[in-house]
């Protein structure tokens, strides 16, 4: 299945009734087994993209669809910022909520549950609750919520922006082995230019006021290892290439702030 | 040479973590008791006014072994329980309901802060005139009592479910039964309790009120009988054990929460 995001376009009324354009022409897709990545400076409206794409919030204008020819609703898994863990659940009650609630039965939930939870590495958590856990045992068990609904898209927000740099860093690789396992076609959103080098088969950029798309741009790196030596120059040219395009808005971004 | 001086740094915030040890605080009761019995002995207050502790306690013994107390405090247990149950259940599930729908919000909010205020004992004239003067009206004092806080908290406890948890839980699939019993049930859960404490207080303060106004048996007449009487150490012995219930309600509901609230 491939997602459609179509002239999405989303206004917001501020409280001096002034209708502020965060996104204004947003088209692009994503194809099946891609990893697409949203980057752009803060208030791009990057955040607000992927929620519409999540359905949870609605566009001003155009739509977002899945296009393909299975005839079942598709399934989204979301991995919040905020992490968003159910604080009276523990870390396996928490990953199979989705299963749980599509009506798996106790059998299946315990085999995915298991087989997510081993993946993303929390073997031996499993009945430890949210607050027991360190911020990135947190997000891997968030991870792993969203994979064991086998989602038609994976949606990413700025999943590892709460951790610290090493931490951040270690998940990521973590991640891209487990996107090798699973190819999910997944958007991701961050503002860390060079975890979206590392990651994406695609970078979309994003400007400010309005949020409108800059650049498309394709990275043509292996899949994995482009931290390598080899990759170092190819990998600095991209992360120059985006910074270069963010720079001038991320700077009017901090006078705004 | 100058002779070497050696300056150790003390950890200047060592009060912080003071230890105190538990007998500290069982002494400050003793120590209370021991005085009360001393101002009785020397005489100081008439025993009418003050009886001594030992006093109470051998009166109070005779109350027990009579079976006298133990009538009473049943029957005060059974209202008080029934009360508290019929009106916390209906305060939590009509709660969650103004908490999750804004219709039911516009229309009952008002209607709920209006009677709010109102001290429930103020209707018991009213409530004996429809359910007679059996159980019946001190029941139904207690749950009016304890159905208002008990609402109030839950209704601000549903509205203080982080958004992001409700987003989350709707994302994998809940409908909207399951974000209730799932998502906001489980996070008003903390407030809940505060309010379900809250009530505790007014539903024994309910619970004396009624029984001093009509009933027969009940620790609340049991305080009235023996005060017309000038009985005071059985009376001492009545506000005893209204301190114990009160005391046990409390450590009741604490163990309650620490059962269905594992994961604070």
């Amino acid at each position: 299945m491939r997602i459609v995001i179509d002239n999405v376009e989303k206004r917001f009324g501020d409280a001096k009734k002034k209708e502020v354009t965060a996104l204004k022409n947003i088209n692009f897709s994503i194809e099946e087994q891609e990893f697409v990545v949203l980057v752009g400076p803060s208030g791009c409206g990057k955040s607000t993209l992927l929620n519409i794409v999540g359905g949870l919030l609605s566009p001003s204008q155009g739509e977002v669809y899945f296009e393909g020819k299975q005839d079942k609703d598709p399934t989204l898994g979301i991995v919040f910022q905020e992490i968003a863990l159910l604080p009276w659940r523990t870390v396996y009650q928490n990953v199979i909520y989705g299963l749980e609630e599509r009506g798996a039965s106790k059998k299946e939930c315990q085999e995915i549950g298991q087989h997510y939870i081993d993946m993303v590495g929390l073997t031996g958590f499993e009945k430890a609750y949210p607050k027991q856990l360190s911020g990135g045992m947190k997000q891997r068990a968030g991870i792993a919520r969203a994979l064991a609904v086998e989602p038609d898209l994976l949606l990413m927000d700025e999943p590892f922006s709460a951790l610290d740099a090493q931490t951040r860093t270690i998940m990521q690789e973590e991640l891209l082995t487990i996107w090798n396992r699973t190819k999910l076609s997944t958007l991701y959103v961050t503002h860390n230019i060079q975890e979206a080098v590392y990651l994406a088969d695609r970078v979309i950029v994003l400007s400010r006021h309005p949020g409108e798309i800059k650049e498309i741009i394709k990275i043509d790196l292996p899949r994995m290892g482009r931290d390598q030596e080899k990759y170092r120059q190819q990998f600095e040219r991209y992360s120059d290439q985006i910074w270069n395009l963010i720079r001038h808005d991320a700077q009017a971004a901090i006078k705004e702030a | 040479m100058e002779p070497t001086t050696k300056k150790v740094i003390k950890n200047r915030v060592a009060f912080l973590e003071k230890q105190i040890p538990g007998y500290v605080s069982v002494a400050g009761i003793v120590g209370l008791l021991v005085l009360w019995e001393l101002v009785c002995r020397l005489n100081i207050v008439p025993p009418l006014f003050l009886p001594a502790p030992s006093a109470i306690i051998m009166d109070g013994w005779q109350l027990i072994s009579s079976g006298e107390l133990f009538k009473n405090f049943m029957a005060s247990l059974y209202r008080i329980l029934g009360g508290y149950a019929i009106g916390a259940v209906f305060g939590i599930l009509v709660g969650l309901m103004l908490g999750f729908s804004k219709r039911a919000d516009a229309i009952f909010t008002p209607i709920v802060y209006a009677i709010y205020p109102i001290p429930k004992i103020a209707l018991l004239p009213l409530i004996i005139l429809w359910f007679g003067i059996g159980e019946m009206p001190k029941v139904a004092i207690i749950a009016l009592g304890v159905f208002f806080p008990v609402l109030i908290n839950t209704f601000s406890g549903v509205k203080s479910v982080d958004p992001i948890l409700i987003k989350a839980a709707v994302t994998f699939g809940s409908n909207h039964v399951n974000v209730i019993r799932k998502v906001i049930l489980p996070g008003a859960l903390p407030t809940i309790f505060a309010g379900l404490k809250l009530a505790a207080g007014t539903a024994l303060l309910l619970l004396v009120s009624a029984e001093m106004i009509a009933a027969q048996y009940g620790i609340g007449a049991m305080v009235l009988h023996y005060g017309n009487l000038m009985i005071t150490t059985k009376l001492m012995a009545g506000v005893l054990i209204l301190s114990l219930l009160g005391l046990l309600f409390n450590r009741g509901l604490q163990w309650l929460e620490r059962i269905l609230i594992p994961w604070k």
